[in-house]
């Protein structure tokens, strides 16, 4: 960090937006600045050794305030400031249990970084479990997932319980309740499998969002994996109503919807099993508001997003696995009509697990709460 | 950090036992700083390891707060393991043990800021942490890297995926990290942003940073020394391998024939023993290295191959543990071990300590006509990690339990 932008981050730290934010002591506002200060590439790291020498040495009663300090901190900064925490709650592990108050205080703030209180829970844990404990169930709708998805497993726990003492109706209403909690895909999943056991239908395209109506067409070369830099037509405009030269021959966009649980966009299914081959897929999203999302994307295949024209990202690996929410694009949503534009790549290879070409695309808000488009 | 349940159950109930026989395995404390030993060959050469296991031959055995399928580095009396946990595998820990009782020194976590997906076998923590004897270093699948001092203290963090965006495999990543005049070696090879990265030990920082095959690379760097004494990286890959210095990140020599993107090559007596084509040796020298001989018979499995007392062992992964003469590749004999295998094998006072991916740990006596198991010791939990060896003990490790193996009266 250079001596001219010291300062200015200093300022920064006290103009953050903390709403109820502890008091950073005079002493440690330069250190606190310095491992903020880390970014990529390791830069800022020989400053930051210095400064969270400084911090961890800190007596525990400054704990909340630098919980409180995690917040608007990058992921690089986060992992310093944690492992310094964790390091005073090493050393002065009787005191955590004088923060019990503090720490509470801070949980119950819901404007700290989600990490931030995670941590502050996991301290709070081990200050005082009964009384950590108790605060779970408070998580359900917490906007820090970690927290979020504690509560949600101990409804979904007790919903399970509760069906198999026989006690159906209370068992549906708890799974339904922790069902529209959860955000992460494990645990959709596992809920609805439950669900759908004790007789409830569960529709699962909509639980996750997916985008489902697409325009593709294809299919164009990949030879050798070449495709992957190479700017087809519809990476040169969008004309949805006009012919272009593909692979063999003219091609054209195509209506596809898809009707899988889990928002397949197969391309195999129109165009047939091709290898060496390129695909695109696009779609209108419309949105009532200007706002940032994330684009989450599960891809097998090499693959590349733009959202109205912007390439979000690409990655040319195949083959390797495919998850939901694989990859997080962040993006910008404008008001009124989005496309979406997806290219899909297939490659040379023919075992049996390779013959997948496809893709799956949600819009989210960064917890994972579904964003549908609103035509 | 013993407050936490899963650490004071197994501690009390193996304290005083651990104690007890302390002093005796302390005796022979020493040092595993890295995968397969400070050699990275798999050999401690004058370590005595008990041959006869039983259930009596574990001195102590500790529950994990996470899964790995890293190898535990051994640094005087503290043990150091990393392991992830989180359904998406994306909590980071770095763990230190007291070799004595197995007891908690301090646990250190992290969040993960690359990719975690990994296949169900790989897990977040596979890579093997590695230590200069001031610090200890952990890499994870993430890219994540961190350096602490031996008492858990940060000295830097990397988050390489994070800095490199395209630098990850959606099966995971395992390559273990070298560490030699004060420049690490993060492996960080992939389809898409593949590179090896050499970072300042002191700092973090990129000393050099090397673009590597766009390819699936599951494999370890081996250290050897240069012509001159310098310290050379041998990095394998699908194309071959590269030897490149480590100050500098300069390719020295290549060697471009092909070679496995799952076992590691192993120096031993200035050669290498490269997965490739079977199995190739090369002598290093010159612009280019010799090839000394090729043995498609000894091809290895998952496993990397082992050199001791003049055999090349080599294992594939449903059991077969090959046998040949270092000299020049005769296959002499062939031993069925009860597989399958994933971890390579160790080797202590002449025999060979090997555990499969049922947790069933044999040793071998290669000094008998053609090999023979001469115990065995059920573990009980899937291994797929490699051991350790140090203190006079065998240290493995799975998913949820580290063990330490070598108790004093079975020596």
């Amino acid at each position: 960090m250079t001596s001219r932008s010291l300062p200015r981050l200093l300022a920064g730290l006290a103009l953050l937006p903390f709403a109820h934010a502890e008091p950073l002591p005079e002493s440690l506002r330069e250190p606190v600045a310095a491992v903020r200060a880390v970014s990529a590439e390791g830069r800022g790291n020989v400053a930051a050794a210095a400064a969270w020498q400084k911090l961890a040495g800190t007596d525990a009663k400054h704990i909340p305030a630098l919980l409180t300090a995690m917040d608007g901190a990058n992921d690089y900064a986060l992992n310093w400031l944690r492992s310094a925490i964790e390091t005073i709650a090493d050393r002065q592990r009787g005191a955590l249990a004088e923060s019990v108050a503090a720490l509470e205080r801070f949980l119950g703030d819901t404007g700290h970084s989600p990490r931030a209180r995670r941590l502050a829970f996991e301290l709070l844990t081990r200050a005082d479990a009964t009384k950590a404990s108790a605060l779970l169930p408070g998580f359900l709708n917490d906007p820090g997932n970690e927290l979020r998805r504690a509560a949600v497993q101990q409804l979904a726990d007790a919903a399970a319980a509760k069906a198999k003492a026989g006690d159906k109706a209370v068992a549906v209403g708890d799974f339904q309740k922790a069902l529209a909690a959860a955000r992460e895909a494990d645990q959709i999943e596992g809920i609805a499998k439950q669900l759908t056991e004790l007789g409830e239908k569960v529709d699962l395209q909509k639980t996750f969002g997916w985008v489902t109506r697409w325009k593709v067409i294809g299919p164009f070369d990949n030879t050798g994996g070449a495709g992957f830099n190479q700017a087809f037509a519809p990476e040169q405009g969008l004309e949805f109503s006009a012919e272009t030269d593909g692979l063999k021959g003219k091609v054209s966009w195509r209506d596809f919807e898809s009707k899988s649980d889990y928002g397949l966009v197969d391309f195999n299914q129109p165009f047939t099993s091709l290898k060496s081959v390129t695909g695109y897929a696009a779609a209108e999203f419309w949105s009532d508001s200007a706002r940032p999302v994330e684009v989450r994307l599960g891809c097998k295949n090499g693959w590349k997003v733009w959202l109205n024209g912007k390439f979000l990202f690409g990655r040319d690996e195949y083959h390797r696995g495919v998850e939901i929410d694989q990859y997080r694009l962040a993006a910008q949503l404008q008001p009124g009509r989005n496309v979406i534009l997806v290219k899909c790549l297939q490659n040379e290879q023919t075992e049996d697990w390779t013959k997948e070409w496809e893709f799956q695309l949600r819009v989210t808000d960064a917890q994972g709460t579904p964003i549908v488009s609103t035509k | 950090m013993n407050s936490f349940p899963f650490f004071r159950t197994a501690a009390r109930n193996r304290w005083l036992a651990a104690a007890v026989v302390s002093l005796a395995l302390t005796a022979q404390a020493d040092n595993w700083t890295q995968w397969r030993g400070p050699l990275g060959n798999g050999v401690a050469p004058d370590v005595k390891l008990p041959t006869q296991l039983d259930a009596q031959a574990i001195a102590w055995a500790i529950d994990l707060p996470g899964r790995g399928l890293s190898s535990p580095i051994i640094v005087g009396e503290r043990v150091f393991l990393s392991a992830s946990s989180g359904v998406k595998q994306d909590r980071l820990h770095v763990l230190c043990f007291n070799l004595a009782d197995g007891s908690l020194r301090w646990e250190r976590q992290f969040w993960a800021t690359g990719r975690t997906m990994t296949h169900e076998k790989i897990g977040g923590a596979a890579p093997t942490p590695t230590s200069d004897g001031e610090r200890i270093y952990a890499l994870y699948s993430s890219n994540d890297c961190v350096a602490l001092d031996l008492d858990g203290n940060l000295v830097w963090f990397r988050g390489l995926g994070r800095d490199y965006p395209n630098a990850s495999n959606s099966l995971g990543m395992s390559s273990s990290l070298v560490v030699a005049e004060g420049v690490l070696v993060a492996q960080v090879e992939n389809d898409s942003e593949s590179f090896t990265a050499g970072l300042d030990a002191k700092t973090g920082e990129n000393r050099w940073k090397l673009d590597r095959p766009k390819k699936a690379n599951w494999t370890s760097p081996s250290l050897l020394k240069g012509a001159d004494g310098r310290s050379l990286v041998a990095l394998q890959s699908a194309k071959g391998l590269a030897a490149v210095d480590v100050r500098t990140g300069a390719v020295v020599w290549n060697y471009g024939e092909g070679a496995s993107t799952v076992p590691s090559t192993t120096v031993a007596d200035g050669k290498l023993y490269v997965p490739s084509n079977g199995l190739t040796v090369l002598e290093p020298g010159g612009e280019s290295p010799k090839q000394l001989w090729r043995s498609p018979q000894l091809r290895p499995g998952t496993s990397s191959p082992l050199v001791l007392g003049g055999k090349v062992f080599t294992l594939n992964d449903g059991g077969i543990l090959s046998c040949g003469d270092a000299a020049d590749g005769k296959r002499l004999w062939q031993l069925r071990l009860k597989g399958p295998f994933s971890s390579t094998p160790v080797a202590a006072g002449g025999f060979l300590y090997c555990v499969n991916e049922k947790g069933l740990l044999q040793v071998v006596d290669p000094s008998l006509t053609e090999g023979g198991v001469v115990s065995e010791l059920e573990l009980g939990q899937e291994v797929l990690g490699t051991p350790s060896v140090a203190g006079g003990s065998l240290f493995v490790r799975s998913d949820r339990k580290l063990w330490r193996i070598g108790r004093a009266s079975a020596l």
